[in-house]
């Protein structure tokens, strides 16, 4: 049996909030420990020093001298967990600072997290679960090829995809909207598996991800069950063929959104979470939905239009639909009152999750909200870069999937 | 005997010193103790569970982070309990540490409001500011009444 995972714990207020133990909690279940790296007083005074920003409580100087002790190599760690109370900006600098820090001077994967008392160990898992697959399978995540046939399952909170691919070429597809999760599942390998001219008995490895990855990856008996940041990121840089040097992945989901800043295709640091309907592809299909469009219009129909004379920014859903319905009572064309939708739920992944990581170009964008054109050229203009959005995006988590779980081919054989 | 509470809450220096001048320290051994000795041991190290936060919006509204509302489930009932205060400022992280800057700012206040006698000291820097420091402690102490260790 493998050591745990050890992650280092950098945070402030986590066991005066009552989540301590979801945080232990929620690394147990991923086979990790977290401690927090032990310092001298000595160290503590030094080290807060040197790092030069003047905070005044304590226990965020003690994270400070912490990650100092972590970069230095003071303290063996193998991930790092930065968290402090939502709410408080003193902690928000430190913690995007330490991020950073981190990130740039050592390997250690990041994840940070402002949390409530309401936080549970269910939201941190899928964090968790990234921390230490990046720290424990290092060498699965550098394959930069697929070998052999190997298919890749995503269910996610909305749709369900799958992927079959063969020496390195994407052969079969199959997209449901996500029902039953069993049911949606088996109709997306069917069809991939009809279109690739192949059945089950051809596939050498199979990987699941999103949601409903643990229960499908039992039905399919799957070779890889993995949550979906460090799929989607693998995913995204082999299908954009950015495998090499930074990048930054963005994916507007249904239910949650994803933001990574990948190097040479591992995540670095991640930030994952709904903000609110809002600022999800759920508003995206509300807009379409109240215009009279097919989703797949949608994208096409905000290039048409301008966004400025509109105003839309909720988090919302329900008062973002009610500044929909107010716009076009107003007499605002369907046309800019998809550009305004667009542009809001760009603006808050932007404000609200983007913020949480180091933006390096380049950008791609995945999932099926990247489909949305009116999306891509909004969240373009936010981060003032071109957006790349590579062939069969919608596809992403299926397609790392399937070239991750190709690795696993050659161990069978062993 | 009067009910003291004391700034850093955590310095056993200062608790110490206080009980030997004849009254009761109120800092964070009684409450973290007494969450610490209740039945089961869901949440360590603390024992704080996400009820705590919520018994501090009594002293903090919703929008305060948890972390501080969490805080003041601990020190809210020993302020409300509080006959006098002694406070350090800018101690030094061996005297006694108190973890989060909003919550001592909010603490500190609701000392003041109180109305109670209060002792303000800086923490001494030199042997010299030690002896008037403890001095200034002895004073106040003995102001309050009680036994003299």
């Amino acid at each position: 049996m493998s050591r745990p995972v050890r992650i280092a714990q950098l945070t402030c207020g986590a066991e005066y909030s009552g989540v301590q133990n979801e945080i232990a909690e929620a690394a147990r279940a991923v086979d990790a420990e977290v401690f927090y790296p032990d310092i001298s007083l000595r160290d503590l005074r030094r080290d807060f020093g040197s790092f030069g920003l003047n905070v005044k409580s304590p226990d965020l100087k003690l994270a400070i001298a912490r990650a100092e002790a972590l970069v230095t190599g003071k303290v063996e760690a193998d991930a790092v967990f930065i968290g402090s109370c939502f709410r408080c900006a003193e902690a928000a600098i430190v913690r995007t600072e330490l991020r950073r820090y981190i990130h740039m001077n050592s390997t250690l994967p990041v994840v940070s997290y402002s949390f409530t008392e309401r936080t549970t160990s269910g939201t941190l898992l899928t964090r968790m679960e990234a921390l230490t697959t990046i720290a424990r399978r290092r060498a699965l995540l550098a394959r930069e090829e697929q070998t052999g046939i190997t298919m890749g399952v995503d269910s996610g909170s909305s749709t369900t995809k799958c992927i079959v691919m063969k020496d390195n070429e994407i052969i079969g597809t199959g997209w449901e909207p996500t029902t039953e999760v069993l049911r949606s599942s088996d109709k997306v390998v069917a069809d991939a598996l009809e279109e690739a001219g192949l059945t089950m008995n051809d596939i050498e490895a199979i990987g699941t991800t999103g949601y409903g990855r643990f229960l499908i990856g039992k039905h399919l008996n799957a070779d890889l069950i993995q949550e979906e940041l460090t799929v989607n990121s693998k995913g995204a840089v082999y299908l954009a063929d950015t495998q090499h040097g930074p990048a930054t992945v963005i994916d507007i989901g249904g239910m949650d959104n994803k933001a990574i800043s990948v190097m040479d295709g591992i995540p670095g640091t991640f930030t994952m979470g709904g903000i609110c309907a809002g600022a999800s592809g759920r508003f995206l299909e509300m807009t379409a939905k109240r215009l009279g469009v097919d989703i797949t219009e949608l994208g096409p129909l905000a290039m048409k239009g301008l966004s400025a004379g509109v105003p839309m920014n909720s988090y919302c859903i329900v008062f973002g639909t009610q500044s929909l319905v107010n716009a076009l009572a107003a007499g605002s064309t369907p046309e800019d009152v998809a550009a305004a939708a667009c542009h809001s739920v760009a603006e808050q992944v932007f404000e609200q999750q983007l913020q949480e990581v180091d933006i390096r170009e380049p950008v791609i964008m995945v999932g099926g909200t990247s489909l949305i054109q009116g999306l891509v050229r909004a969240m373009g203009e936010l981060l003032q870069t071109e957006i790349i959005v590579p062939h069969h995006s919608q596809y992403i988590g299926a397609t790392g999937s399937a070239l991750l779980a190709s690795g696993f081919i050659d161990r069978k054989k062993e | 005997m009067a009910k003291v509470f004391i700034y850093p809450a955590t310095s056993l220096m200062l608790s110490d010193l206080v009980a030997r001048f004849g009254h009761k320290p109120l800092g964070s051994a009684l409450s973290v103790r007494e969450h610490i000795q209740a039945g089961g041991f869901d949440s360590p190290p603390l024992q704080i569970t996400p009820e705590d936060p919520k018994k501090g919006l009594h002293w903090a509204a919703v929008e305060v982070p948890s972390g501080v509302r969490g805080r003041m489930s601990l020190y809210g009932p020993l302020i409300e309990e509080a006959e006098a205060a002694i406070i350090i400022e800018e101690s030094d992280f061996a005297f006694g540490c108190m973890g989060c800057a909003r919550t001592n700012e909010l603490l500190i206040f609701l000392l003041k409001q109180k109305g109670i006698p209060i002792l303000e000291l800086s923490y001494p820097k030199s042997q010299e500011e030690g002896i008037t420091f403890v001095a200034s402690i002895k004073a106040f102490l003995a102001g309050l009444g009680g036994e003299e260790a």
